[in-house]
Order: structure tokens, then C-alpha cells, then sequence
């Protein structure tokens, strides 16, 4: 009877020993004979051999986006038009603008919270705009790289009026729903580290148990909790059944993500994120662009969108597209503050006086220089 | 010359011989396609090492490939490393908390993953049995009722049951703020809440009593069944060895000085405290699991039973037995041979399926290795952990449950 398992077993224990074998001559591949080309100029990125990121968008006509497709105002599915609409939305858009020249040649992915990082990864998109937040372990272990941040949050609880809670301590052993695979969920065992968090994978469910009072509290990045509350059902008794406690307690900056070894596509991504915070700052709005492009009033806005600033030349800082490809994202999505307010002032967040402002007036949104 | 050629012209009639044996033809050919496949697999794991290493990812992590053959490494290995995530549902009383290592995370899921499978498997096979026999009953309404049953459960998707018992009967259940209240139970939809006992001291000691009543009661049904094959007289062996366990406990329990102490479960804080709980997400999945794959196991115990000839219940009759007593001790033994493979891919099928708790925020193997990716960045480790356990989960179903199959054959009954 023993000798039937024994044949399996012993093949079966060949072929772990066989690709753990093969999986360490795999490594010697990737560093010698498979990408030659790579090795020879000494830094292994494939962008310098023309094999990168934005070949493949080039190629392919279209940027495939990883978004969130539940809290509105930051990515989320127009229920009236089933068009996908929010900030981070409007950043995918305006990569493509600025690869493409197309605000449409975009496909969007909507990922879950445990499958964005994989995505990303994996090449399944070329970009991760589905408010991650940025920390070492991602960055540094996890093969990415975040661009400049977008939107500042801080995380948040959200409780029904109607049980009274006003701080969180008053929830120190409550049940307390939140998004599985979120350092949200990290931040409240720290902060509250004898609650019971009960992770959810998507926030749908999360709010049926929470309508259901399967939990007292809803933590979440404040950015979400705002618009899930803005969308809260009137069955449950709407946005006003809901508080949203004075306390933040981690701080979670949100931006674009993409892998860690194309740097001339990590450069795009930036930039043109960098590029919509200067255009505000300079004062170019989609409404105005064309009358900056026809007379630069300063060397810098001359040197940002592109153009020839008294008849000297035109600044190419080497991106590896069109030097004046801002002025596609401008005209297509705006600058950041119009970005902002089309999309995040309507769900109830103010952007005045807080740490989004522009750091002229006391914020944190800051461009470096263009030069 | 001429021995010459007559050496070379036997060598290729030897060559052309063993060419066309036809043992040596399947060698040949299955050498080829093992080549092939090896090849392929190395192709592919190649490829995914030589990207992982490119965003600057190992493969295999846990394992350390500096050296001339991969060892299991200890430092440097992201498992241990501190989880930071709290799982408040454990099974089989383990215990874990945010301090703990991914490892134990992952541990705690895979316990989980065990505890809904295994009472998944108990219930499903109880129902499974129930639903199978009574659709052969000549009791119209019983009949069509498993009949509806059967096609309502196995009809329809299984991850829209689970979502179906979890939002619409599980929430559904009294909220917190106003429990329903049965003195001795709580039902709300943050726990279901039975009394239970809570051991004190002398508990140790009872256990050990309770063994040795185990062993008596093993004892008392071995002598009483050979004193029935001995003497054809019934001799219940069952109610003996129920007896002298039951007895052996009672005296030890007394004798321990009551080392139980009953645990009424309580509402304090918003929360459900003390007793046997059970939380709305593990009910609701043991429901969906256990009610789907019931429908299969029915149609298998409907099956086997029609497979058993006729013949076999008119003799049942013949000899005066009842149709209890014909379908127990006639029929449904006969149907285990015939039942068993069929139900072992059920069984698998429920361990597997089981992996949908990651919608219902019920932390099982799946679910955690998921969070894990998340937090750490290690998908590609991380998943081939969980195809590793999975694959061994079901292997050793499948070796329990044909060790079980091989004991039935005919020859061994």
C-alpha cells in the first residue's frame, strides 16, 4: 500500500529540488548570458537600451493604468456615465498626455488593495495610481518606486453619530473594519492595539457590515472616509449619520507607483506630476495655456511647456519625450490645483490651510525646479 | 575483410533491432517528452528568476542561494520578521498577536484554513448523506424537497452563497446595541454565543482519567463485539463502550473536584465576551461551504445507492428487516466503495473553495498570504508557499481518504 505513495513522493520531491536548483541558475542567466546587453554598460536598466517602459506604451498606443474604482473623488466608476473619474484618474490621464499626447489611450485596471502591488510588479500596468502610500519596505524590498506625492493624508476614524464615540480611545477595545493589506491596517494594531480590526478586501462589503453595526468604527485614509461618507446610502441615514473623529493618526502621503528598474519611465511619471504642481504655482491653467505658450512671460514657463523663450532654444531636459509635453497635460487635465478642485472639493475636503496647499501658502505641494 | 563486414552488418542489424524494440522505443520516447517538459519548466522559472533579479527580488528568499547548494537560511529571511497585523480569529487556541512573525500569521490562517475545512467536511458529509438518502425516499414531499435542495445549492455560484449568508442572514442577525438574548445564549451579528466550560485546576489530571476511560470503553467494545460474532446474540458493543467511558469520566470528574467551570457568555463594552463564540464571517463560510458541497455529496450517496442492485434490498426484505435497518446495514455499506472517490473530490473541492473567505474578512491561509504580499512585497515566494500548502493540504486527503477506499475492497470486507 506504502509503495503507491512512495513513486509520487519521491517525483514529487525531484521537482522542488529541480526548480530550486533551477531557480539559483536562473539568477546566473539574468546576470550573464540572458541580457548581455545590460551588463555591458554597467547599470542593468533596460530603459538605456531602448527596451524599457515607455517603448512598450510607445508601442503599444495606450497606458495601462492600475486605479481604484470605489471612493469617489479619487477613483472611482461615474455610475451615470461608467466612465472612470477622480484625482488619481486625472493622473493617469495626464501620463498619457504626456507619453501619448491622448488622454483617452488609456486603459484602466481596477486592482484591490492586496493586488495592486503585484500588478505593478508583474508589468500587468505600467503605472499604479490607486492612493498606495509610500514607506521604506515598499520602496526599498518590494521592487518600486513612488513618485512625487500627490495628495497628503493621514489616517482617520469614522464612526455612526448615533453611538456617541468622540475620541478614539473611546474605541480601545471596539471592532474596528478596515481594508485588508493597507497600511491602515498596520497603523490602527499600533494605535489601538487591543481593538479588533476586521480586514475586508473591498470597501462595498466593509460598509454593508458597517451599515449593519458588524463594527464601531471605520478607519481609513481621512481622503476615503470623506468620500465614502459623501456617498454614504440615505437608507442608513446619509452623510450626516456619520463623524469622522478630530484624530489623525499616521501620516500616509499617496502618489504614482511604478517598477523599480526604469528609470527614464520613473522620470515621466515624476515629472509630469512634478510639472501640474508647477503650472499652478506659475499660474498656467488649462485656460490660459496657450496664451503662455504664444508669449512665455519667464524663462522658466518658457523651459516647463517647451517653448523657444526670446528666441533662444528650446530647453529639452531629456526625459526621453517631446520637450514640450506639459503642454498636452496642461490643456488636457489642467494643473494641479484645477485637478484638485474638479475632483476632491466636491466629497466635502477643503484644500485651503491644509498640508495639500501649495507650499506658498503653507502647504506642501512644492515643485522643484524646472531646469 | 569479410569477418570485418560480417561484424559491422550484425552490429546494424543489432542497432536496428534494438530500434524497433518496442520497449526501447517507449523509453526513448518518454525520456524525449520528460526532456521537454524539464526544459520548458526550467524556461519558465529561469525567466521569472531573471526578472525578479532584475527589480532586484529573489525568487526564493527563505532559501539561500549564495551557497553551493540552496540551504534554508535564518537571518535575512522576511518571514520572521514582526507582522504588525493583528488576526482575532485563531483556531485550536493558538495564540497570535501583532508581535508575532509573518510566520505566525501565516500559521494562524493555515490553522484557520483547517478548522473551516475539517468541520466543513463533517457537516457536509452529515447532510450530504441525509439529503442523498432521502431523495431515494418514497415520501413525495421528502423526496422533492432534497430534490429542491440539490439543485438550488449545486445551481448556483458558490462565492454569491457565500456573500448571500454573510450580508443577508449573518448581518441580518440583532445588532449589538440591542441582543437577542436567550439567558443562556447570545445571538448578535458580532457573535453567536454559547455557554462553555473553561478548565480549572485539576483539569490536567481528569484529562488523563478521561484517557484511560477512552482505553476501557475501547476495551468493553472489543469484548462485547466478539462475544456477539461468538454467540450471534446482540450485544451492543456501542452502548458498552459508551457506558464505561461515560462512567470512568463521571467518577473522575467528581473525584477531580469539578475541574470545569461553566463560561456564560456576556455583553459588556459593545462586545461579546466569554463562552463559545462564533463570529458571523466563519458562519457564514461554514454555511455556504458546508450547504454546497452537501448537494454534490447527496447526488454521489443518490448515485451509489441506485448502483446497488435490487436484489440486495428484496433480500433485506426477505429476511425481515425494516427499511432503517435495510438501508443501515444492507445498503449504505455496499455504497462506500462506490461512494468514497467521488466524495474525496468533494472533499478537496471544500478545502479548496475554502479560499473564498477573503471576501468575507475571515483571515484564512489565502487571505494572509495576501496581506503578507502586500506588506512585504513578496508575492512570488508567498504564492508558491500557498500552492505548497494547498497541494499538501489535499494530498493528504486524498492519502487519508484512499487509505479508507483501499481497506473497503472486496477482499479485505
Amino acid at each position: 500500500m506504502l509503495k503507491r505513495y512512495i513513486i509520487p513522493s519521491a517525483l514529487w520531491l525531484m521537482a522542488t529540488i529541480f526548480i530550486v536548483i533551477a531557480a539559483c541558475g536562473g539568477d546566473d542567466d539574468a546576470d550573464g548570458t540572458a541580457t548581455p546587453t545590460d551588463t555591458g554598460d554597467g547599470t542593468g536598466t533596460p530603459a538605456q537600451t531602448g527596451e524599457g517602459l515607455l517603448a512598450t506604451v510607445l508601442d503599444r498606443g495606450e497606458l495601462i493604468c492600475g486605479v481604484n474604482d470605489s471612493v469617489p473623488g479619487f477613483g472611482f466608476v461615474d455610475p451615470d456615465t461608467s466612465e472612470n473619474t477622480g484625482f488619481d484618474v486625472d493622473y493617469c490621464k495626464a501620463i498619457a498626455l504626456a507619453v501619448l499626447g491622448d488622454a483617452d489611450a488609456v486603459q484602466y485596471v481596477p486592482l484591490t488593495a492586496d493586488a495592486r502591488l503585484p500588478a505593478v510588479q508583474t508589468g500587468q500596468v505600467d503605472v499604479l495610481i490607486r492612493n498606495t502610500t509610500m514607506t521604506v519596505s515598499r520602496d526599498a524590498g518590494s521592487g518600486l518606486s513612488f513618485a512625487t506625492t500627490t495628495y497628503y493624508d493621514g489616517q482617520g476614524l469614522m464612526v455612526r453619530a448615533a453611538d456617541g464615540y468622540t475620541s478614539i480611545d473611546d474605541l480601545a477595545t471596539a471592532t474596528i473594519c478596515t481594508l485588508q493589506g493597507t497600511t491602515t491596517e498596520l497603523n490602527l494594531t499600533d494605535r489601538l492595539p487591543d481593538s479588533e480590526p476586521l480586514p475586508f478586501v473591498d470597501n462595498d462589503t466593509l460598509q454593508a457590515a458597517f451599515i449593519e453595526e458588524r463594527c464601531d468604527g471605520w478607519t481609513s485614509d481621512r481622503s476615503q472616509l470623506a468620500a465614502r461618507q459623501s456617498a454614504y446610502p440615505e437608507s442608513a441615514g446619509g452623510p450626516s449619520a456619520l463623524v469622522v473623529l478630530d484624530e489623525v493618526f499616521s501620516k500616509e502621503p499617496l502618489g504614482p507607483v511604478t517598477i523599480d528598474n526604469d528609470s527614464q519611465w520613473f522620470d515621466i511619471v515624476n515629472w509630469t506630476v512634478i510639472g501640474t504642481i508647477l503650472a499652478e504655482e506659475r499660474g498656467v491653467t488649462s485656460a490660459n495655456v496657450d496664451d503662455f505658450i504664444a508669449d512665455p512671460v519667464n524663462p522658466e514657463i518658457a523651459r516647463m511647456l517647451g517653448v523657444s523663450f526670446e528666441g533662444g532654444d528650446i530647453f529639452d531636459a531629456g526625459l526621453g519625450v517631446p520637450p514640450d509635453f506639459l503642454q498636452d497635460v496642461i490643456r488636457g487635465v489642467g494643473n494641479y490645483g484645477e485637478i484638485y478642485e474638479r475632483n476632491i472639493t466636491p466629497i466635502g475636503l477643503e484644500r485651503a490651510g491644509t498640508v495639500n496647499a501649495l507650499w506658498i501658502e503653507g502647504g506642501l505641494i512644492y515643485s522643484p525646479p524646472w531646469r | 575483410m569479410a569477418a570485418a563486414q560480417g561484424s559491422s552488418a550484425s552490429e546494424l542489424r543489432r542497432i536496428l533491432t534494438l530500434w524497433r524494440n518496442v520497449r526501447v522505443q517507449r523509453f526513448v520516447g518518454q525520456t524525449v517528452f520528460a526532456a521537454i517538459v524539464i526544459y520548458v519548466g526550467y524556461l519558465l522559472i529561469s525567466n521569472m528568476s531573471g526578472r525578479l533579479d532584475q527589480i532586484g527580488l529573489s525568487l526564493f528568499p527563505f532559501v539561500d542561494t549564495t551557497g553551493s547548494f540552496p540551504f534554508i537560511s535564518v537571518s535575512g529571511d522576511f518571514l520572521n520578521q514582526r507582522a504588525g497585523f493583528d488576526i482575532v480569529e485563531t483556531s485550536f487556541g493558538y495564540d497570535y498577536g501583532p508581535n508575532d512573525s509573518y510566520r505566525d500569521a501565516y500559521f494562524t490562517g493555515f490553522l484557520n484554513t483547517i478548522r473551516v475545512s475539517g468541520m466543513g467536511i463533517v457537516f457536509a458529509t452529515i447532510i450530504g448523506v441525509f439529503i442523498g438518502v432521502s431523495r431515494q425516499s418514497k415520501n413525495w414531499l421528502v423526496s422533492h424537497a432534497a430534490l429542491a435542495y440539490v439543485e438550488t445549492f449545486r445551481n448556483v455560484p458558490l462565492l454569491l452563497q457565500l456573500i448571500f449568508w454573510y450580508v443577508a442572514i449573518y448581518l441580518k442577525l440583532p445588532r449589538i446595541s440591542n441582543p437577542l438574548d436567550l439567558d443562556i445564549a447570545i445571538v448578535t451579528n458580532k457573535a453567536i454565543a454559547l455557554p462553555f466550560v473553561s478548565p480549572e485546576s485539576g483539569f490536567g489530571i481528569w484529562m488523563i482519567v478521561l484517557l484511560a476511560g477512552a482505553a476501557a470503553g475501547a476495551a468493553a467494545y472489543v469484548v462485547r463485539s466478539r462475544r456477539q460474532d461468538a454467540t450471534g446474540l446482540p450485544s451492543h458493543p456501542g452502548w458498552w463502550a459508551l457506558g464505561a467511558f461515560g462512567a470512568i469520566g463521571l467518577i473522575g470528574f467528581l473525584a477531580t473536584g469539578l475541574p470545569l467551570e461553566t463560561d456564560t457568555p456576556s455583553i459588556a463594552n459593545r462586545q461579546v465576551i466569554g463562552g463559545l463564540q462564533m463570529t458571523p464571517e466563519f458562519g457564514a463560510l461554514l454555511t455556504g461551504l458546508t450547504l454546497y458541497t452537501a448537494a454534490f455529496i447527496a447526488e454521489n450517496v443518490r448515485g451509489s445507492i441506485q448502483a446497488i442492485p435490487k436484489g440486495q434490498t428484496e433480500a433485506a426484505a426477505a429476511l425481515g428487516l425494516g427499511s432503517f435497518q435495510r438501508m443501515r446495514y444492507v445498503i449504505l455499506p455496499q455504497t462506500l466503495r462506490i461512494l468514497i472517490p467521488p466524495t474525496t473530490n468533494q472533499y478537496l473541492n471544500l478545502t479548496k473553495n475554502s479560499s473564498l473567505a477573503f471576501v468575507l474578512a475571515f483571515k484564512d491561509v489565502f487571505g494572509t498570504g495576501s496581506v503578507i504580499i502586500t506588506q512585504t512585497g513578496q508575492a512570488v515566494p508567498i504564492i508558491a508557499l500557498l500552492m505548497i500548502t494547498y497541494l499538501s493540504l489535499s494530498l493528504f486527503i486524498s492519502l487519508v481518504m484512499n487509505t479508507i477506499n483501499s481497506r473497503l475492497k472486496w477482499e479485505n470486507a
